[in-house]
């Protein structure tokens, strides 16, 4: 039957073409199929996200997302600058403060035993005059029993885990430890009202002049001989007073950057706010270690200054005598008898 | 002993947070304080994981490092614990973990943030096991009755895991080889100093 044939025919080519036409459509996704799924392909991946990261110190470069807990700190899966900060905490902290410290310690005992105290040369004259008011011994004081206090519970917090628990005991310098947080935090308002003071009254006196170069080319005084001539603060006493200004400035933002954490900067704030905190307070230590041999048994009438505020007339023109001329044609000459 | 360690699975990790209802449920945890929690690397963009955080228990613990007063102290398992009784709440151990695992329960001015609380995996403190004085500080103590942390116990993908380092490693190990794919032991690298190679 030739119809019956023609018609087959053309059914078997038409499934012929559907055939191929399906195989068309169906090849380039075959192709494309690889041999084994991947999701992975573009997800993170632990190793690249720590090597992405550049954790500069003081930065607060982490491996964050997001998390449904509100605490912005709960974002973060890893944070590797903390590392540095230990190696800081634990290791050149305790280097530096122990050198600075005890370097300084080392000098005053040398320099007690070579030059010995400085002496008035002339001998006391009986006569005082007022060096400090009450206010300014207000100010130093103030500024003084609480950098002690400061100074002592900072100084355990990092050197009394390997000085002074293995003395005491566990438990009791805990105790103690905690004790001290709270003085040191509370203290802190005291030693920064004693800065302010210190500053308002004395800054002004303490501009540098050409004066202090003299005075230091020649020793002023402690090494040498003879008494450069200085005014109501000597060369040293600027450097000591600036110190205590800039390191108190220091000492106290970055202090109250860490009694109130998180307020200000991130970890990395909290963790370079340490470093300046502690560093400066072990300088501060080493500065204050000085300045107290000198104003009491390194130099023979210079307590008084800070202790009664009055001094042997002889002692300040030793020391001051631009200072001493000043005050004398001021009041005309006038000068108290000792009691 | 076994040298006990975490280990999330972010493939499998699909943020259901049981693990973080979990611990504040099983050691009633207060609010404001968790001692675990789950983060979502790249939430909403193709490829993301999210990854179950706690304290990592690390080895050489910077935490232990840089306390002041050493309240660290690490257990036979090697799992790392603190006192209490000895902590002052400085925050420095916040400002050494690289995981910011440490918690406080309060927000901190002047410097009174209280005791510090962190993940003790489910092994209580320096307290005798399973006393009530124990519970009150540090939570419950599943490891004394020979139980895995909660949180890897009920996770239930089984993307966190808890136990011995060498068997989770190997669990992880023949997962990845099995699926071709892994995204890293989270936190390994940095508390374990090793990577689970694979």
């Amino acid at each position: 039957m030739p119809l019956s044939n023609t018609k087959s025919w053309m059914i078997g080519s038409w499934l012929m073409g559907a055939v191929v036409a399906l195989g068309l459509l169906v090849a380039p996704a075959a192709a494309q199929q690889p041999t084994s799924v991947n999701p992975t392909a573009s997800s993170v991946n632990e190793k690249k996200l720590l090597e992405a990261l550049k954790p500069e110190f003081g930065s607060t470069a982490a491996i964050q997302g997001r998390a449904s807990i509100p605490d912005s700190q709960s974002q973060v899966v890893q944070q590797p600058a903390g590392r540095d900060w230990q190696s800081f905490r634990a290791g050149t902290l305790a280097n530096v403060g122990a050198y600075s410290i005890l370097g300084i310690l080392a000098g005053i005992v040398v320099f007690y035993l070579v030059r010995g105290p400085v002496r008035i040369s002339a001998g006391r004259s009986g006569k005082t005059m007022e060096r400090f008011g009450s206010i300014d011994r207000f100010a130093h004081w103030l500024t003084a029993t609480s950098f002690i206090a400061l100074a002592l519970t900072g100084l355990n917090i990092t050197f009394g885990r390997s000085l002074l628990l293995p003395v005491v005991g566990e438990a009791q310098f805990a105790a103690l430890t905690q004790l001290g947080k709270y003085v040191h935090n509370y203290v802190s308002f005291a030693f920064v009202l004693g800065i302010v003071l210190m500053f308002v009254l004395w800054a002004k006196d303490n501009l540098p002049s050409v004066r202090d170069i003299r005075w230091f080319a020649q020793g002023g005084g402690l090494i040498g001989l003879g008494h450069p001539p200085a005014d109501r603060f000597n060369g040293g006493q600027k450097l000591i007073f600036w110190s205590v200004i800039l390191g108190g400035i220091a000492l106290s933002v970055s202090g109250y950057m860490l009694m109130f954490p998180f307020q200000f900067a991130g970890i990395g704030g909290q963790q370079a706010a340490n470093v300046v905190h502690a560093l400066a307070g072990v300088v501060m230590v080493a500065i204050i270690l000085g300045h107290i041999y000198i104003g009491s048994l390194g130099m023979e009438g210079a307590f008084e200054a800070m202790g009664s505020g009055k001094v042997d007339t002889n002692w300040a023109r030793e020391h001051h005598s631009v200072w001493v001329d000043k005050v004398m044609t001021k009041q005309g000459g006038k000068a108290t008898p000792a009691e | 002993m076994a040298r006990m360690k975490f280990l999330c699975d972010a493939d499998r990790c699909i943020e259901c947070n049981a693990c973080v209802t979990a611990c504040k449920n099983e050691h009633e945890v207060p609010w404001g304080i968790n001692r675990r929690r789950v983060v979502t690397i790249n939430d909403g963009k193709p490829g993301e994981r999210s990854v179950s955080m706690a304290c990592m228990h690390c080895t050489d613990a910077p935490c232990a490092a840089v306390c002041p007063t050493n309240c660290f102290y690490t257990t036979a398992d090697a799992v790392v614990l603190h006192s209490k009784e000895l902590c002052i709440g400085c925050g420095y151990c916040f400002y050494a973990c690289p995981f910011g695992a440490p918690q406080y329960p309060k927000v901190g001015n002047f410097g009174s943030r209280g005791k510090m609380d962190k993940c003790t995996y489910c092994a209580g403190g320096p307290e005798p096991d399973s006393t009530s004085a124990e519970w009150v500080a540090y939570g419950s103590n599943r490891l004394a009755e020979g139980k895995l942390p909660l949180c890897a116990e009920m996770c239930s993908t089984k993307a966190l895991l808890a136990g011995d380092g060498e068997i989770i490693a190997q669990i992880y190990k023949e997962r990845v080889t099995k699926r071709g794919y892994g995204s890293g032991a989270w936190g390994w690298k940095t508390a374990y100093k090793q990577d689970i190679a694979v």
